[in-house]
């Protein structure tokens, strides 16, 4: 069927001289594609759109937490743009932008033509994008019959009972609920197709031992992807049938649990973490080897720990719940099984610094967004068993301490490594370099405006400030970090746009790329830059990890040690 | 943590008179009236021990692991010269890895050992017979405190006695909520808990020295979240039998303000609060019985004075927009006595 739908895109093409003409084709070209890498670019763009959006929101709130006793928005106005800004950020930026890269990189670095199911890829990117967009029609229609438009304002995790009908009137809880569900049945139809694809669509020789680590974390990224999102998707219709066919789930005033909420919504939500992350651990595995010019160091152990992750991230979610009540017992378990997961991260890590130990490190525009990462997430780590130990959580749980952190996680670690990989694969998906100059303006701006951001929002958490509060007390001693915190967050944003002219200016004058510009080890680099739409004129045949390197290396390849 | 400290911290470093310069300088911030270090009761304080534990322990790995990061970059960074065509390929090593596995899982049992202690002496502290008992009521965006043993029902301050260490008299909070969920949050005197309906939950706090502690809701809880604060008034033993008296009592009713009772009284304000001793039994607003002996209103948002109160009663939203008090729409005539009569509810 996928061949059928090319072909007939390549024929309309051919005769596109009808009214409309080069556009028309060339959006048609799009809009029908099933190409892998047409695809993967989509999710990349939509996702960028999404960013510059819910980054316009954070700058909104930075602006109104700046100083005390605020009115640059209202509470009310304020309560959308977190809601908003949480939402967009974890299902339509996060999400579609790892999805994004996996997409793209997943069958050209396991010799494949296409993914599994190239229908399901783009029916998967359409109705997340659909999910985005329903998101946003919330400011125009949310509140449906009531009048005005609203977005929904009940936070990115939505506890109930706030979300009742009685508290939640209107529609936008019910934008948000849909949004969220349909961009799950999105990122189900993608995870499945990772885990088809990488089974299935090897070439020659990729065996599961020699699949290169990204493709590795991708396929377990994607089978948590598969259990997290379901109990996500069974939430929200059961929030859907408390709000419109007398359900009583989660409508405490007639016996229902409020706290049944927050299991449901965090065993989704902490293995999201791990969905978000992994993907970026998955960068750094390529990248980091490529310009420390070493083979990654222990391969094995980098499996089983993302597989370990995998596993471990499913058992620690109510780490978001130490203040509810669970009790002594509960606190204990989930404490000790949060605190676990930092060995296998731990591993990771150290796996990362032994693979630039002795090498012949380039300081490249990817490279130094990576050596930042490695930093930053652990930094994020150390935090992060400091919120595990569940008393100190007790202090620092909702409090802007919690904020700091998981930014550190989100931007520290993620973001940056997403920036990594855009300098990287950016020749390879348009066959052009992008700017270094620009890139190194890009790395010194962000990573300044970073630290001026997120390190100091630490401390009035630790001063008693909670999170998610519109403005605050002029005498509790926040006002002098918030105003830090928000210069750095306009630092950022002055770097983002440093960032997207980059990606734009470099795509008409950047540099040629050719087909390996990094002297890379991996497939994807052994066909055209762009690749053409069947990626491999003849399905290569590997016999080790790294078969770039046994081409350029005949008198010593790697197969001779795996 | 505040510029304060770091400001104290620097003046401690520098000569005499620098010294006394600094400390000035630190003196013209306030002081922390909610940091998390600066514990004033035993739940707080042994928080407070086991997070420097953490926070030692994260300190001494960050060096070591971040170190190490500085000294490949910097040791292994490309060279102009390098003539080698590439770095000897090196794929890894059981022994090494088992180490970097063995290690952190020993630094995991301490952790995990230290903090399930705390967990433990914390949540399953045994409760002494002469106790303060408090039921604290979350509301969209105010607390209700009942005190059942002393019959005592009041809102958004909270009275408790300070804690003898010799003979200790905590004080016991337990929880729900009316609507969505809370949290009540005291940074100085204890780690915050959820305030959630259908679900009771306990809270223990025994402040050591008398004074105002602050802190405020922690759990977003709709519009007004942010204006949900906390007030904990830690009374000396004497004070706090004094406060219960007045309490006690039924709410003054004095003849010289009988026109602004009767404003009360006519209009919707007695639906939604209680003032004792009258036909005023309305449940969703705060009981306002003894109003003027508090310190501020609109849970802790606005001093109370009587130009405050009149100008929140005509409109709310001026203070707290979003509120679920609506505006009464009262004649200045009316909105003048009503704001007299409840200053007079001592």
């Amino acid at each position: 069927m996928a061949t059928q739908t090319q072909v007939a895109g390549v024929g309309y093409q051919a005769g596109a001289k009808g009214p409309g003409g080069v556009f028309l084709a060339t959006l048609q070209d799009w809009v029908m594609t099933v190409d892998h890498k047409k695809i993967g670019i989509m999710y990349i763009v939509y996702a960028l759109l999404f960013l510059a959006i819910a980054g316009v929101e954070a700058l909104l709130m930075r602006i109104q937490l700046a100083v005390p006793n605020n009115h640059f928005v209202s509470p009310q106005t304020f309560n959308r743009l977190f809601t908003m800004h949480g939402t967009t950020m974890v299902f339509f930026v996060g999400m579609p932008i790892l999805f994004g890269f996996g997409n793209y990189l997943v069958p050209l670095m396991i010799g494949a033509r296409d993914m599994a199911f190239p229908r399901l890829n783009a029916f998967s990117f359409w109705v997340s994008a659909f999910a985005g967009f329903l998101l946003y029609f919330s400011y125009f229609a949310g509140s449906g019959l009531y009048g005005a438009g609203t977005a929904p304002d009940v936070g990115w995790f939505a506890y109930a009972p706030l979300t009742a009908k009685v508290f939640s009137p209107g529609h936008s809880t019910d934008y948000w609920t849909l949004s969220v569900l349909l961009s799950g049945v999105g990122s189900i139809g993608t995870a499945l197709n990772i885990v088809a694809t990488t089974l299935c669509m090897r070439c020659k020789g990729m065996k599961l031992s020699r699949l290169p680590l990204l493709v590795w974390l991708y396929f377990v990224t994607s089978c948590i992807a598969f259990i997290a999102i379901s109990p996500l998707t069974a939430a929200q219709i059961m929030l859907i049938i408390d709000r419109y066919l007398g359900g009583h789930f989660f409508d405490t005033q007639a016996g229902g649990s409020a706290v049944l909420w927050m299991h449901f919504f965090w065993i989704f939500g902490h293995p999201e973490v791990y969905i978000l992350v992994l993907p970026a651990f998955a960068f750094a595995n390529e990248i980091i080897p490529v310009f420390s010019r070493k083979a990654i160091f222990g391969y094995p152990a980098m499996v089983a720990a993302t597989v370990g992750i995998g596993f471990i991230s499913m058992s620690v979610w109510a780490h978001h719940m130490f203040t509810v009540g669970m009790g002594p017992a509960g606190n204990t378990f989930f404490t000790l099984s949060t605190m676990i997961i930092a060995v296998p991260t731990g591993i990771k890590i150290f796996n990362w610094l032994a693979t630039m130990w002795g090498g012949n490190i380039h300081f490249t525009t990817p490279m130094i967004f990576a050596i930042a990462f490695l930093f930053q997430f652990l930094i994020a780590g150390l935090t992060g068993v400091m919120l595990a130990a569940s008393p100190f959580d007790w202090q620092l749980g909702s409090s802007y301490f919690v904020v700091a952190h998981f930014h550190y996680v989100l931007v520290g670690a993620i973001l940056f490594m997403i920036f990594s990989a855009f300098y990287f694969w950016y020749p390879k998906m348009t066959g052009r370099m992008m700017s270094e100059k620009l890139g190194k303006w890009h790395f010194w701006l962000f990573i300044i405006g970073f630290h001026l951001t997120f390190d100091f929002m630490h401390i009035p958490g630790i001063l008693g400030m909670p999170r998610r509060i519109f403005t605050y007390e002029a005498d509790r001693g926040w006002a002098s970090w918030n105003m830090i915190v928000s210069i750095g967050a306009f630092v950022q944003a002055i770097a983002t746009l440093i960032f997207l002219y980059n990606l734009i200016s470099s795509y008409f004058k950047g540099q040629i790329a050719g087909p390996d510009p990094w002297d890379a080890w991996t497939l994807e680099w052994s066909t055209n830059s762009p690749p053409p739409s069947y990626n491999f004129a003849q399905i290569p045949t590997v016999e080790s990890r790294r078969p770039l390197w046994d081409i350029k290396h005949p008198e010593d390849p790697d197969s001779r040690y795996e | 943590m505040s510029l304060s400290m770091y400001v104290a911290t620097v003046a401690r470093l520098l000569p005499g008179s620098l010294d006394g310069l600094a400390r000035r300088v630190a003196l013209c911030f306030t002081p922390d009236p909610t940091n998390i270090f600066a514990p004033e009761a035993t739940p707080a304080h042994s928080i407070f021990g086991l997070s420097m534990l953490v926070l030692g322990i994260c300190a001494g790995i960050f060096l070591v692991v971040g170190g190490l990061l500085l000294y490949v970059v910097i040791r292994f960074r490309h060279r102009r010269g390098y003539t080698v065509r590439e770095p000897v390929q090196i794929y890894g090593s059981t022994q090494i890895e088992v180490s970097w596995t063995v290690i952190p899982i020993l630094i995991i049992v301490v952790l995990f050992l230290a903090t399930a202690r705390i967990i433990f002496t914390t949540e399953m502290a045994r409760k002494p017979a002469d106790a303060v008992n408090v039921v604290v009521i979350g509301h969209q965006y105010w607390w209700e405190y009942h005190y059942p043993k002393l019959g005592i029902t009041t809102a958004n301050e909270l009275h408790i006695p300070v804690s003898d260490p010799r003979h200790p008299q905590p004080s016991y909070l337990t929880m729900t909520s009316a609507d969505t969920d809370h949290s009540y949050w005291v940074p100085r005197l204890a780690g915050k808990m959820d305030l959630i309906p259908n679900k009771i939950n306990t809270m223990w706090m025994d402040p050591e020295k008398p004074g105002l502690y602050l802190g405020q809701c922690a759990q977003y809880c709709g519009v007004e979240h942010a204006k949900m604060l906390i007030r904990v008034y830690a009374d000396t033993p004497a004070e706090f039998a004094k406060w219960v008296a007045n309490q006690q009592k039924p709410a003054v009713q004095d003849p010289s303000v009988a026109e602004g009772r009767a404003v009360f009284m006519h209009n919707a304000c007695m639906e939604c609060h209680t003032i004792s001793g009258t036909a005023a039994k309305g449940k969703f607003g705060p009981d306002l019985s003894h109003l003027a002996s508090r310190d501020t209103f609109a849970s802790g948002a606005v001093p109370l004075t009587e130009q405050n109160l009149r100008a929140f009663i005509n409109n709310p939203d001026t203070y707290k927009p979003g509120v679920l008090m609506p505006a009464m729409h009262l004649n200045d005539h009316d909105l003048d006595a009503v704001t007299k009569y409840l200053m007079t509810l001592r």
